[in-house]
């Protein structure tokens, strides 16, 4: 995400003025009386939705740190939220990609509705043929006039049967290397030749989507950034997702690990030593993984940001997938049973409503989806480590020359 | 390859929510952590430099004494946990981590863990004053005689002292009272203690009645030190056996208990922290290595079999380093959690030392096999290190009880 060092920070606003702020707004807009949207645009205009963000667009160019005293105060009040849980991908990942490299124009026409939750927005990067290889996609973009006109198939798109509009990034010019040959629009969802369908995942349910492209025109206006340089703009994208991965400050077995310790504690018959010995084992990476998410937090907010982000996730993903596996053979009997196999349409991932097989199959994706763990290694191998690239075969190649 | 998606996150903290701003329990390093680990690193790479370090494995000392003064001396690490009003430096756990893990990087061949941190954690909690500052000023080395491998450490009784008794030892001969100088006679052996071989005072948990905790200067006559050809000859344990010793009471029964218990709770915690040191020097040394050595033309680096196998290694630093700091910090501030953090700290960070030693045994292919390269020492601190004051499996034991998570056949709550 943007933070501080980017936007700049006022220097003498407190979290005290902050408060005393929405008190103001508060007493100028009753929450009780307030139509819900009308409240939400009044408050992005009043520079109280997202105070790191610049003036004018929803903030007050401050610290990020001051955000949680207004949220505070908003909560206490009763007042209506943008309901951030459904729009998890227009506000952690479009909000500042937009604010980055969208026009002034963009963000003025996008950042309010995106805030507010009036547009809900997903992600069209993935491809059948381009997943860890995202460079290599081949949904085209070509200019025609004041527009553009795009052909191709995209997928793995959450929330794109609700979303309104979404991040997309295409080739326009296969006749350079691959990640020279890229831009990057913002499409609106409901513009003709954009059909969405359900893709059915081990869960059952369909989380995600594949979405088709045919003959979709989007207007030059909506390219955010320049022609070429869509890697870039994806880049940012995807930095704030990995971002975004790993989670916030729980306590101790707020995660995962505390459904298989409770479950261990209420049923003494089903455990054997050697489930005991992986429940221990598990029990303590679990609480060793958080304080390193506790530390990792410490040193962001001492200014001392490092790579340890990125093991984060590699963490996360391999945990919730042994915790789960091991939830299942814990629940001996009942882990034969698995509780609903039908086509649902979930507007947000949520681990824990449902039974330990859910959990075990749906955690097989954190290994997958936000960037394979594969290519996780292979970051900090040479990001963080210094190890030298693989031997490339693909990077001075024209794209339309590419094997394939 | 895995066909690889992106989606979007389980639970994303959201511009407008805010994850707040952190707190809790302190696991970074202080600036003045920081300068520390400076000036104990500066010595030790000028003093023990690897090639020293496994020449000196080879000799009668295998302790280097020398440089224990100059630690003392120069940085004050013999005294750090004792309050300047006692002779010390006044600093803390968290600061005898820093320097245990640089003592750890360098394999260093010095009595830091036992003399300042075990047998000094037993002084302060049994309240010997004049032998503290002693010890804290570095004149005197004391080693509190216990295995290395200590069974049964991480249970909770032991941890709270009342199981410290079973810590197996030494008899006390002649009834439940001293000779008219207040003297004691301790008759027994103990197998396997670690920094006793360079220590001038031994601080001696003894059974019988009345149990306690004596010292005796261990060039007393009737005490004997035999060296052990050591697993890892950077800290090489010796069998003790006393003969009718005259020792001093320290401190008796429960006070003795607790010092004891204290002392391997300090020990255990304070050597996760070398450990984390050596995982950390294992990783560099690899990674520098990779980069340099050339197979098939290109650098061995630059292979996905290992550069995912260093990213894998990276990864378990980074969670060893947060359980080290928690173990340091609780330490430091006496949390409630201590018993938790250290078991915590000292099982995750013996997998990962050792693991590190032995990727880096691996990944240096040949040369990581031979004498003539550090890789050996590393993994032999490493696996002695992963036995000593508790392995993994018994501090994860330990948090069967401390976290509620009871054995099979076990009723539970």
């Amino acid at each position: 995400m943007l933070g501080d060092a980017v936007l700049g920070t006022a220097a003498e606003v407190t979290a005290g003025d902050l408060r005393a702020q929405v008190q103001e707004f508060l007493a100028a807009h009753d929450p009780a009386q307030a139509d819900r949207l009308e409240f939400l645009r009044a408050r992005f205009d009043a520079g109280l939705a997202w105070v790191h963000y610049p003036a004018g667009l929803g903030g007050q160019g401050l610290s990020r740190s001051l955000q949680p005293a207004v949220d505070e105060e908003f909560d206490a009040a009763g007042a209506p939220g943008n309901r951030p849980e459904r729009n998890g991908i227009g506000l952690g990942m479009a909000a500042p990609t937009i604010l980055a490299f969208g026009s002034a124009e963009q963000k003025e026409r996008w950042l309010r509705p995106l805030w507010t939750g009036e547009e809900i927005w997903c992600q069209l990067f993935s491809e059948p043929g381009a997943g860890s290889d995202l460079a290599g996609l081949a949904t085209r973009a070509v200019r025609d006039g004041d527009d553009w006109v795009v052909n191709g198939q995209k997928v793995w798109t959450s929330s794109a049967h609700i979303a309104s509009r979404a991040l997309l990034v295409t080739r326009t010019d296969p006749a350079v290397p691959k990640h020279k040959g890229m831009t990057y629009f913002a499409v609106d969802m409901h513009a003709p030749g954009v059909e969405v369908r359900p893709l059915r995942q081990i869960t059952g349910e369909a989380e995600f989507n594949e979405v088709f492209l045919t003959d979709v025109r989007i207007p030059d206006a909506d390219r955010i950034g320049d022609v070429g340089e869509g890697w870039q703009v994806s880049n940012a994208t995807l930095m704030n997702e990995r971002v975004s991965i790993g989670g916030g400050a729980a306590p101790r077995e707020g995660g995962m690990i505390g459904q298989a310790a409770r479950t261990w504690r209420e049923h003494p018959e089903l455990r054997t030593p050697g489930l005991h010995d992986r429940i221990l084992r598990l029990w303590t990476e679990a609480e060793v993984a958080r304080l390193a998410g506790i530390r990792l937090r410490q040193q962001l907010a001492a200014g001392q940001p490092g790579p340890e982000g990125s093991a984060a996730k590699l963490v996360f993903a391999r945990l919730n997938q042994d915790i789960t596996e091991f939830e299942v053979e814990l629940a001996g009997a009942d882990g034969l049973r698995y509780d609903d196999w039908s086509l649902r349409r979930p507007e947000t991932t949520n681990f824990y409503g449902r039974e330990s097989g859910y959990r075990f199959l749906r955690s097989k994706g954190n290994s997958i989806e936000g960037g394979t763990s594969e290519i996780l290694r292979n970051i900090i191998a040479e990001r963080v480590l210094g190890l030298p690239t693989e031997v490339r075969v693909d990077k001075d190649v024209p794209w339309k020359d590419l094997p394939r | 390859m895995t066909q690889a998606t992106q989606t979007h996150p389980p639970a994303p903290p959201l511009p407008g929510q805010s994850a707040g701003r952190s707190s809790g329990p302190d696991l970074l390093y202080s600036e003045d952590e920081t300068d520390l680990r400076g000036a104990v690193r500066a010595l030790l790479e000028d003093r023990a430099q690897w090639r020293d370090v496994l020449a000196r494995t080879e000799t009668a000392q295998t302790y280097d004494t020398g440089l224990w003064r100059t630690l003392a001396a120069e940085v004050g690490a013999a005294g750090l946990l004792v309050p300047e009003a006692q002779g010390g430096a006044g600093a803390s756990y968290r600061e005898a981590a820093v320097v245990a893990e640089e003592v750890g990087r360098a394999a260093a061949p010095v009595p830091f863990l036992g003399s300042a941190v075990v047998a000094t954690t037993a002084l302060l909690a049994a309240g010997d004053d004049e032998l503290l500052a002693e010890v804290a000023s570095g004149a005197v080395t004391a080693a509190l005689t216990v295995p290395f491998a200590v069974v049964g450490f991480a249970t909770v009784p032991f941890a709270t002292g009342s199981g410290a008794r079973q810590v197996p030892t030494v008899r006390l001969d002649g009834g439940g009272a001293g000779d008219a100088a207040g003297i004691y006679r301790l008759t027994g052996s103990v197998a396997g203690v670690a920094d006793a071989l360079t220590a001038d005072v031994l601080l001696i948990p003894a059974d019988s009645v009345p149990y306690g905790l004596y010292a005796v200067r261990a060039d007393e006559a009737g005490i004997t030190r035999s060296p052990v050809v050591s697993l890892d000859m950077t800290r090489q344990l010796c069998d003790l056996t006393l003969d009718n010793v005259p020792a001093r009471l320290v401190a008796g029964s429960e006070r003795a208990a607790q010092a004891v218990a204290a002392a391997l709770t300090a020990g255990a915690g304070i050597l996760a922290s070398e450990q984390l040191g050596i995982a950390e020097r294992c990783l560099e040394l690899t990674v520098a290595y990779v980069k340099e050595r050339r197979q098939f033309a290109r650098p061995i680096g630059s292979f996905q079999a290992i550069k995912h196998r260093l990213a894998d290694l990276w990864v378990a630093v980074v969670q060893a380093r947060a359980a080290a700091r928690y173990a340091a910090n609780c330490l430091a501030t006496g949390d409630p959690d201590t018993l938790v953090a250290v078991a915590l700290a000292k099982a995750t960070c013996s997998d990962v030392a050792v693991k590190a030693g032995q990727e880096t045994v691996q990944l240096h292919g040949g040369i990581g096999f031979t004498w003539e390269h550090p890789a050996h020492l590393y993994l032999k601190r490493a696996k002695a290190d992963s036995i000593g004051f508790g392995t993994a499996d018994a501090h994860r034991a330990s948090l069967a009880e401390l976290a509620d998570l009871p054995p099979a056949g076990a009723d539970g709550k």
